[in-house]
C-alpha cells in the first residue's frame, strides 16, 4: 500500500472512516498467545466481555476460537477464564516455541 | 457606539468572552487562575451568556473537558495563568495536535519554586513550542481586542488550531485602565456563527479523535501542523483588517514604535513597552534615533518581517521576562536573533532579563539600556550579550 504523503493526511488525524480500525492488525504485537483448550470451556464467554479488542471468535453464542489478527497477548482472557474443576479453557504460551 | 470603561484587565477578557458567548467552557478557578473565569461564571450564574460552564478538578482536567468539548462541535474557550498552565501543559499538545480550535486567556504569572504569581512570562514561554497560536497584549484594550480576534483566527478553515491571549498579571490583569468596548452586535458579527468540523455529536457521520499514530505517518502531521502555522500570519492580518472596521483600531503581527528611521532600538512584550516608549519618546526629544519592536503574534514567529523591521538599526537590546535557563539567552531573544540570521550586516544584539516575578521595570531601567545601546552603535562592541537587570548583587 503507498503511504499518503503529509499534504493528504487528514487534518487533526481525526479518523472519519467508522470501524477502520480493522484495518489496522495488532497481533504482530503479541509476545504471548492465548491458547484455547476446548475441553476445560464451560463457554460462559467472560473471554469475549473481557477481551479489550475483538480478538475472540464467537458463533451462535459459543467462543470458537481466537483472531490472532487483533489479539495483543494481554493476557486477560486466561486471567478472566474460571475454566472447569480448576483447569484453565485459555492458557497464555510463549509465542515463537 | 464604543463604550469606554475603566476596568481591570481581566475584567475586559471576561468581558470579551461574554461577547463572543461561547458553547463550553472547562475551568478550574483558584489561584493561580485570576478572576477571568471567577467574573466569566458570573455572566453564566446570571444568565448572561448560554455557556455550559464545567469546574473541573484542575487545570489538566479543565483543558481535558475543553478539548473533549471542541471535539464534540463546539466553540470553546478557557483561562489559566502560571502553575495552571504548567499542569495544562500535555493537554495543550492535544488540542493542537488535534487541530482543535480552543481560546485561552493565559495571564502571564511567574512559575514555582520558588512561590510566586508575579507577572513574568515563563509560564507563556514554556508553552511557546506546544503548537499553539500566542497573541500577546501590552495593555487591557489590546487583550480585549485579541480575545475577540483569537477566535476568528483560530476557528479560521484554514487554520483550526488553539490560541492563546497573553496578557501580564497584575500590571495589566489587575490593574484598572481606561478602554472602549465594542457593541455585543458587533462582537457577534466578528466572530461569527461557529462552523464545526468533524464534531463528534454528528452521529451520521461518525468519527474518531486521538488515533495512534506510529513511526510510519507521525512525521507527516508534524509537518502538516508546521505548514498550518506557516498561514496564521495571513489569517491574523486579515482579521484586524476587518477588525480595524468594527474598533478603529489597527493591528499587525507585532507593532513598531519609531523604528522606520531608528538607529537603536529595543524589542520587549507586553506592558513594559509602554514604559519603554515613554522613555524612546525622551531619547528622540534628545536628538536620538531610539525606536522599538513589539511582537504580538509570538506564534507562530514573523521571523521574515521582523528580521525585515530590524535589520537597519545598528544597535539592538531583546528584553525577556523569562529566561531560558541553561546558559542560553532568553526566549525572544533566541526568535530576535534568528529572524536577523539571514541578514549579515544587522545589528549588534545583546539582551538584558528583566521583571522576573513581578520585579518592577522602571523608566530608569529602558534608559540604562538604551543608553548602553548608544555606546553600543558608536563601538560596535558588546560587554555582555546577556545581562540581568534590575537585581541586586
Amino acid at each position: 500500500m503507498k503511504l499518503k504523503g503529509w499534504k493528504d493526511v487528514n487534518p487533526g488525524a481525526v479518523c472519519t472512516e467508522a470501524g477502520s480500525a480493522l484495518k489496522f492488525k495488532t497481533g504482530s504485537w503479541r509476545a504471548y498467545r492465548p491458547k484455547w483448550v476446548e475441553e476445560n470451556c464451560i463457554q460462559c464467554l467472560f473471554c469475549w466481555a473481557y477481551c479489550p479488542d475483538m480478538a475472540v471468535f464467537v458463533k451462535d453464542g459459543k467462543m470458537t476460537g481466537f483472531n490472532y489478527d487483533y489479539c495483543k497477548g494481554c493476557g486477560i482472557c486466561a486471567l478472566e477464564c474460571p475454566g472447569k474443576k480448576g483447569n484453565k479453557a485459555i492458557v497464555m504460551e510463549e509465542e515463537g516455541k | 457606539m464604543a463604550k469606554v470603561v475603566a476596568v481591570t484587565g481581566n475584567e475586559a477578557v471576561a468581558y470579551a468572552l461574554k461577547q463572543v458567548n461561547p458553547d463550553v467552557s472547562a475551568a478550574y478557578p483558584i489561584t493561580p487562575a485570576t478572576d477571568i473565569m471567577q467574573r466569566f461564571t458570573s455572566y453564566v450564574s446570571n444568565g448572561q451568556v448560554k455557556t455550559e460552564m464545567v469546574l473541573a478538578e484542575s487545570e489538566h482536567s479543565a483543558m481535558s473537558g475543553c478539548i473533549g468539548a471542541s471535539a464534540a462541535g463546539g466553540r470553546v474557550m478557557t483561562a489559566t495563568s502560571s502553575q495552571g498552565m504548567a499542569l495544562m501543559w500535555e493537554e495543550l499538545f492535544i488540542a493542537s495536535g488535534s487541530r482543535l480550535p480552543i481560546v485561552m486567556a493565559l495571564v502571564n504569572r511567574a512559575l514555582s519554586a520558588p512561590l510566586n504569581i508575579h507577572g513574568d512570562h515563563s509560564d507563556g514561554m514554556g508553552a511557546r513550542d506546544c503548537g499553539w497560536i500566542q497573541l500577546w497584549s501590552e495593555n487591557a484594550q489590546e487583550a480585549y481586542d485579541n480575545t475577540i480576534q483569537a477566535f476568528r483566527i483560530a476557528e479560521h478553515m484554514d487554520i483550526r488550531l488553539p490560541a492563546m491571549v497573553c496578557l501580564d498579571g497584575f500590571i495589566i490583569s489587575h490593574s484598572i485602565e481606561r478602554m472602549e468596548y465594542i457593541d455585543d452586535d458587533a462582537v457577534k458579527n466578528f466572530v461569527g456563527e461557529f462552523k464545526a468540523l468533524n464534531p463528534l455529536l454528528d452521529i451520521e457521520h461518525p468519527v474518531s479523535y486521538g488515533p495512534l499514530i506510529l513511526t510510519d505517518y507521525y512525521m507527516e502531521y508534524r509537518k502538516a501542523h508546521a505548514e498550518v502555522m506557516s498561514k496564521v500570519s495571513k489569517v491574523v492580518l486579515d482579521a484586524a483588517k476587518e477588525f480595524e472596521k468594527i474598533s478603529g483600531r489597527k493591528y499587525g503581527l507585532f507593532e513598531t514604535y519609531r523604528l522606520d528611521d531608528a538607529e537603536i532600538g529595543l524589542v520587549i512584550l507586553n506592558s513594559a513597552a509602554g514604559t519603554s516608549k515613554d522613555v524612546i519618546d525622551s531619547f528622540r526629544e534628545k536628538g536620538i534615533k531610539a525606536g522599538l519592536l513589539k511582537p504580538r503574534l509570538f506564534r507562530p514567529f514573523p521571523y521574515e518581517e521582523i528580521g525585515n523591521a530590524l535589520k537597519n538599526l545598528k544597535a539592538v537590546c531583546v528584553l525577556d521576562r523569562a529566561d531560558a535557563f541553561g546558559g542560553s539567552y532568553g526566549p525572544l531573544f533566541i526568535d530576535i536573533a534568528a529572524s536577523l540570521y539571514p541578514h549579515k550586516n544587522g545589528p549588534v544584539l545583546m539582551n538584558k532579563i528583566y521583571g522576573l516575578g513581578g520585579r518592577d521595570y522602571l523608566p530608569g531601567h529602558a534608559e540604562l539600556v538604551l543608553n548602553e545601546l548608544v555606546d553600543i552603535a558608536k563601538t560596535g562592541k558588546v560587554k555582555m550579550i546577556k545581562e540581568y537587570i534590575g537585581v541586586r548583587e
